[in-house]
């Protein structure tokens, strides 16, 4: 294992020494002329339809989606989750039929929750020879990715990039909720259910995902009845020591403590609020998830930390079941929030690509402007929920879930 | 209530401080140089009694133990072979090196034990000890580090005052070259002192990651910055002076993060590190204190 990911660690080293370069080109050519890289890129798919078409002859060419993620880093269970979950839907979509006939490939780069080597991994990516973009998987990577991919005019669905900038460019959409919906939907259910009327939140102030979240939390909280009695922000360079943020919480006299971060922080507030007897209901977003394969954890820190999330591995209906199980035998772990999203995203290129028409032979640009009005036009029953549209700014309409943790599962409430 | 324990958690994230501040000084007290990769020995350290503990199943004692050894070990080796052929080079060059050694350990961590965080178990099965009803704790944690870093202070200044290895120590901090002519093995105390500033680094490791549980390969980097302040702001090259300066900004860095800024602390702790050598160079006891380590 380790010295697989030494392994992948040296290549993405090399990638990344050869991707600088390429990024230097790309920029070049932007700015002399756009039409330039769209060639290249029309090119590129036709030769490659050519030489796979001759391989696999039953199908009708090649589709190639790429993917980007954290594989490794603090974030790395949300990658994994994605790349897993993405190869099953590939698998599934491939056998039967493909997309309109075309053969599904995918090719899935680390980025390790950077912004730089995401970049980076989009170029390695376009080298390969990538058509559409299934990625990036968190949102500060994706938000300056999608400014490489609105320049190529490539198709560009994030599976998890919540921030409003993850998809502020034409040629994006996603399949979660965005991070003010999810500020706005955590104090609607905190108020709805009457969980709790004081809050603190503990935020991340350097992160666009956590205070994005926190601003739409704080704004709906006031209609909610809710008054936000502490705040304690962080940032990057700070994030081992919780303990002053806790107590003020603790001092504030808290019920329930807001965690809109992501769950390495999330694993070291548990332990520390753990440490000075401070037991307030923990609620959090998408970023929790993650939390109970953190390693070294001791996962009875978690009882009872609630999560909104659209997906919950133990829902009772046949599409879950089905996904669950099969994800179960491919990887040997249940299946999160991110693995979800990935699976529909890769469903949800197949409905739009079908509804647009898309064919092998179509140029990068062609293909990005079917899929555009298609993604308004389709209706998606994925695990993630049920008739999901889209609008033409990106973002999906479907309505949020509450989990809570409950002896090492998640739980639906 | 809570003022007083913003001061213990100041005073025990200090002790840590002030245990990295110690290997600091040392170093710089005999061999002239800054040793930028201290920082990331206690990373390995921490690493090594992470993996002795969860990995290899051994005792926490024996973990800790190990972790020691490991470190020490790693520390004469890097002194031995990336600072020991640049003795008689520029300052500028070792400093160089040293940076350089402090990116090699990163990257080697990256490389062996991935960039995924692990939460790290405490070695301290101490039971919080309750005040006021319930109102102070004072983790076992806290406690364990305060005590830990007593007693390696008082253990050091005796080992300075007493042993013939600490004389020689003290010797070759005032001139080096003297110290040769009279017939002390400088190449040998500069390795102990090295070996001796690992082994602090492990401890400190160990205690600082049972503290705040997140291990990655980036660990050591911050605290070694911040314990490097710190042996400045105490007067670089002085046992108390590295005590006094980490405690005291320790305790800083805690109380700006509680009472003025949870963003701006890390801003706070290096101004005072502008102002102490803007102010008085030498740090709070750089000249009272003749005898340099």
């Amino acid at each position: 294992m380790k010295k697989l990911l030494s392994l992948a660690m040296a290549a993405t080293l090399a990638f990344s020494v050869v991707a600088c370069g390429g990024t230097d080109n790309t920029q070049n050519n932007d700015n002399a002329a756009p039409e330039a890289s769209e060639d290249a890129g029309s090119t590129d798919a036709a030769s490659d339809a050519a030489t796979e078409g001759d391989v696999s002859s039953s199908y009708n060419g090649v589709l190639k989606v790429g993917g980007i993620g954290p594989t490794t880093g603090g974030a790395a269970v949300y990658g994994k989750a994605v790349m897993n979950a993405a190869n099953l839907a590939v698998e599934e979509i491939n056998a039967a039929g493909g997309v309109n006939g075309m053969e599904l490939q995918f090719q899935f780069e680390d980025d390790e929750h950077d912004a730089e080597k995401s970049v980076n991994a989009y170029n390695t990516l376009k080298d390969w020879g990538m058509q559409m973009l299934m990625g990036t998987v968190t949102s500060t990577p994706c938000t300056a990715v999608v400014n490489e991919s609105a320049k190529d005019n490539m198709f560009h669905l994030t599976p998890s990039g919540s921030a409003v900038e993850s998809i502020a460019q034409p040629n994006a959409f996603r399949v979660c909720f965005s991070d003010p919906n999810q500020g706005a939907a955590s104090a609607q259910y905190i108020g709805e259910n009457g969980i709790a009327t004081k809050v603190a939140v503990i935020y991340d102030s350097s992160d666009v995902y956590s205070s994005g979240i926190y601003e739409k939390f704080a704004a709906e909280s006031a209609n909610q009845g809710i008054e936000i009695v502490a705040q304690g922000a962080f940032t990057a360079d700070n994030k081992t020591d919780f303990s002053q943020q806790l107590q003020a919480a603790k001092d504030a006299g808290a019920e329930l403590v807001f965690l809109p971060i992501y769950y390495t922080e999330a694993s070291v507030i548990l332990k520390q609020a753990a440490g000075m007897n401070y037991e307030p209901i923990f609620f959090g977003c998408d970023g929790l998830d993650g939390l109970l394969a953190v390693e070294g954890f001791d996962t009875s820190l978690a009882e009872g930390v609630m999560l909104l999330t659209p997906f919950a591995a133990d829902a009772e209906d046949e599409k879950t079941k089905n996904f669950v199980a099969a994800y179960q035998a491919a990887y040997g772990e249940i299946p999160n929030q991110f693995a979800a999203d990935a699976y529909d995203a890769m469903y949800i290129i197949k409905a739009a690509a079908e509804q647009a028409g898309i064919t092998a032979d179509m140029s990068v640009s062609d293909m990005c402007e079917g899929m555009k009005t298609a993604m308004t036009q389709i209706t998606v029953d994925g695990l993630t929920g049920e008739g999901i549209t889209w609008d033409a700014e990106g973002e999906p309409s479907k309505s949020p879930k509450a989990v809570k943790i409950t002896d090492g599962v998640y739980t639906a409430m | 209530m809570s003022f007083i324990s913003y001061l213990l958690n100041g005073i025990s994230l200090g002790s840590v401080y002030a245990i990295i501040a110690l290997g600091y000084t040392m170093v710089y007290g005999i061999a002239k140089m800054l040793n930028f990769a201290h920082g990331d020995v206690i990373m390995i350290g921490s690493y090594v009694a992470y993996m002795a503990i969860n990995n290899m199943g051994l005792p926490i004692p024996v973990s800790i133990l190990l972790s020691v050894i490991v470190c020490t070990l790693l520390g004469m080796m890097m002194e031995k072979i990336a600072y020991k052929p640049l003795r008689q080079a520029s300052k500028l060059a070792v400093l160089i090196t040293a940076i350089g050694a402090s990116y090699f350990l990163q990257n080697i961590a990256l490389l062996i034990f991935g960039a995924n965080t692990k939460s790290f178990s405490s070695v301290v099965n101490m039971e919080p000890i309750q005040l006021a009803g319930g109102q102070l704790i004072i983790s076992g944690e806290t406690i364990a580090t305060v005590v830990a870093c007593i007693v390696i202070m008082a253990c050091l200044m005796t080992f300075m005052k007493y042993s013939k290895a600490g004389h020689a120590m003290l010797a070759v901090s005032e001139d080096s070259g003297a110290a040769q002519l009279m017939g002390i093995n400088v190449n040998a105390t500069i390795s102990l002192t090295f070996a001796i500033g690992s082994a602090l680094a492990a401890v400190a490791g160990v205690l600082l990651c049972s503290a705040y549980p997140a291990l990655t390969p980036y660990t050591g980097a911050m605290p070694g910055i911040k314990a490097f302040v710190a042996a400045v702001f105490g007067g670089i090259g002085s046992i108390p002076g590295a005590f006094i300066g980490g405690i005291l900004l320790g305790v800083i860095e805690i109380l700006s993060r509680a009472y003025i800024s949870s963003q701006l602390s890390d801003a706070i702790v290096f101004s005072v590190l502008i102002i102490v050598l803007v102010v008085k160079p030498t740090g709070l006891l750089g000249k009272q204190i003749q005898e340099k380590v």
